[in-house]
């Protein structure tokens, strides 16, 4: 077995039989998974809310019981209406041009959709049927709009893969340099035959893993239990998501290096990554924060990372849209470790 | 197997402070060295000159005419080291420490088994280092130093903090290493323990070499008296002080003890007496040398 293989090996185990490390950075994210994910099937019961634009004669002389399970509301802005409905604040727009019933609606919330299109569909059946007229009156048409908000699951899922991956990576890296240089292992390590390349590497390879597995597990619930659905580049996501280690392992390091202490380590982790996560929109959307903090979350790795696996693996944007979110990532991880570098210090 | 080391004017200082202080010497192959005198002598400070991770402010150390600092993965290879405070790979086994050790160095699995039989850890094989007793650590860290089966081994202060006993088992396992040829460096505060094991030792204090030579040589350049000690009672002190050859005589801690430099005739004549109960007879001790040389209570 090479010193790479073995050291990999030992530092796999190392992280595998420590259990508050294993919960930090798979046990706690899933539990936000599931919080996430339970709130969001606790909003399924509630009404559609349907906009109304203009006089809307199909509607007004339906049948109270069809528009039972509609909150309708009325507006004269077609325009504004369906900016509403792009955001995701209601479900569907409607107007009414002659005998013709338009129906906007969004995809974000597919069960959503269609129990709002099935339910349309059944008032103007009702209204034909009234009608008693052979050709139809009234006739539906359906139109998508071009959505920009997406169901919970959908958004929650990358933001909270985000963080995980961004915990596991940054303190993986920080509590092994300050252990090993605490316990004086690092000192053991100089006087192996090994070059130093070959500790990095081994602890590289070792944080990929456990990214990967927080992904595999991850993704898989959120398919399995929630309904995830991945768009087509989502392959784009494991250059993002090794682009991601990279950088927070550098984070890890320079926390690790500057860090006198495991306590200290992983504190300084914790209060760069928690703020971080906030700030990168990984537990809720930012699109309502003013513009200052905008600005601040584009300066941070998490929202690069973030917005990269939005736009590939639920936004349905192609594979370059995770091109510059990967080289900002890159960047970060050849500065910060280049800072880490410097600061290193192989004994206490 | 072996290799000569050459220490030439190693001089150390932290925040201008010397620790270390013009310190010379040479190693033969197959030899038994000890770096001895108490905490804060510079005897770490030295080893870890010695092995290549610290950097001297000034002198020349090689082995086999290389220097160790250059970490040359040839040399590194014929060098195995226990440091200070045992370094291991957190949560692995003892067998696992050994594997990870032995593959560092390229060395064949075999040598694992051999190892786990050397410190005695093998029905501990299975279990990690955190969960071992301080000896077993102790023996698991020189296990580690040993796996490659290195031409030179440095081994600083391997019995700090055992009990007696685990120590002397110890010293089993220590007193084998150079057997072969292999060269040892050992650092220890127990003047008993270089006594034991140390073909020649270097005596440190205050980050200089006081004296260096074999053991055994240095307790005879010492001249000192031999006590013989006897049960109380034996013998009358005025008549214990009128033998010939007797420099003292007195009353410690329950025995009579006299104190001579002509050890024979004061047992010859003691015999002719048939005063010899409760009879030891204790010779000077490396100890006495250190106490001789700091000329002051020896601070272990
Ligand atoms: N890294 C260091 N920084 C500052 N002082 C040190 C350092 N290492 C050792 N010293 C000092 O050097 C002296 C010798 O230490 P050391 O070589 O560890 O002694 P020993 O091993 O004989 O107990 C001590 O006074 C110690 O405090
Ligand atoms: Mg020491």
């Amino acid at each position: 077995m090479s010193a790479f293989k073995s050291l990999a090996l030992a530092m796999a185990k190392g992280f595998v039989r420590d259990k508050m490390a294993l919960f930090f950075a798979i046990v706690f994210p899933i539990m936000f998974l599931l919080l996430f994910g339970g709130l969001l099937t606790d909003q399924g019961t509630s009404k559609s809310e349907i906009v109304q634009i203009g006089s809307v004669a199909v509607l007004d002389q339906a049948p109270k019981a069809a528009l039972a399970t509609l909150d309708i509301s009325k507006e004269s802005s077609e325009k504004l209406a369906l900016e509403d409905l792009r955001k995701g604040d209601v479900d569907a727009v409607v107007s009414q041009t002659g005998d013709t019933l338009v129906l906007h609606y969004s995809q974000a919330d597919a069960v959503r959709s269609s129990i709002v299109r099935g339910t349309m569909g059944a008032i103007v059946q009702s209204a034909n049927a009234a009608a008693s007229s052979t050709p139809n009156t009234y006739t539906l048409k359906a139109t998508q709009v071009e959505d920009q908000a997406l169901e919970t699951i959908q958004y929650v899922t990358p933001g909270l893969l985000g963080w995980a991956i961004a915990m596991g990576a940054t303190f993986g890296a920080a509590a092994n340099l300050v252990v090993w240089r605490t316990n004086g292992l690092l000192r053991r390590l100089r006087l192996a035959p090994i070059p130093t390349a070959s500790i990095v590497g081994a602890r590289v390879l070792v944080s990929l893993g456990v990214a990967a597995t927080q992904t595999i597990v991850f993704l898989g619930l959120a398919i399995v239990l929630f309904g995830l659905k991945l768009t087509g580049s989502w392959p784009m996501i494991i250059p993002l998501l090794i682009a991601a280690t990279l950088a927070f392992m550098s984070i890890g390091l320079l926390a690790g290096a500057i860090s006198k202490t495991e306590e200290g380590a992983t504190g300084l982790a914790n209060f760069v990554i928690l703020p971080m996560a906030f700030l990168s929109g990984s537990f809720f959307p930012l699109d309502d924060a003013p513009t200052w903090l905008k600005t601040i979350s584009n300066l941070l790795p998490l929202k690069h990372l973030n917005e990269g696996m939005l736009d590939t693996m639920v936004r349905g944007q192609g594979p370059s849209a995770a091109v510059w979110p990967i080289v900002i990532l890159l960047g970060f991880a050849v500065v910060l470790t280049a800072v880490s570098a410097k600061v290193f210090r192989w004994d206490k | 197997m072996g290799a000569h080391i050459e220490v030439a004017g190693l001089t150390m200082a932290y925040d201008d402070v010397v620790v270390v202080d013009d310190v010379s010497f040479q190693i033969a192959p197959g030899e038994f060295f000890g770096l001895i005198g108490p905490n804060g002598a510079g005897k770490t400070t030295t080893l870890e000159m010695v092995e290549g991770l610290r950097r001297p402010l000034s002198g020349t150390v090689t082995i086999d005419g290389i220097d160790p600092a250059s970490r040359d993965p040839k040399l590194l290879r014929r060098i195995g080291v226990q440091l200070q405070t045992s370094a291991f790979f957190e949560r692995l086994t003892a067998r696992e420490q050994l594997q990870s050790f032995a593959a560092l160095y390229d060395a064949p699995r075999a040598a694992v088994g051999a190892m786990l039989e050397l410190a005695g850890l093998e029905d501990k094989a299975g279990t990690q280092t955190s969960d071992l007793s301080g000896g077993q650590r102790q023996r698991l860290s020189i296990a580690c130093a040993l796996v490659h089966d290195p031409d030179v081994v440095f081994l600083d202060e391997p019995t700090a903090s055992l009990d007696p006993q685990a120590r002397r088992n110890l010293w089993d396992v220590l007193r084998s290493l150079n057997d072969d040829g292999r060269t040892v460096i050992l650092t220890t505060h127990h003047m008993d323990e270089a006594q034991a094991l140390c073909d020649r030792v270097a005596i440190i204090d205050g980050g200089k070499i006081l004296q260096l030579d074999s053991p055994a040589a240095l307790i005879r350049g010492l001249n000192a008296p031999v006590r013989i000690s006897l049960a109380p009672g034996t013998l009358a002190l005025e008549e214990a002080r009128g033998l010939s050859g007797v420099i003292s005589a007195d009353l410690e801690n329950d025995a009579l003890i006299v104190a001579t430099r002509d050890p024979v005739s004061v047992l010859t004549a003691l015999a002719g007496l048939g005063a010899l109960e409760g009879l030891s007879v204790a010779g000077a001790s490396l100890e006495d040398v250190f106490l001789e040389l700091t000329g002051r209570e020896y601070r272990a």
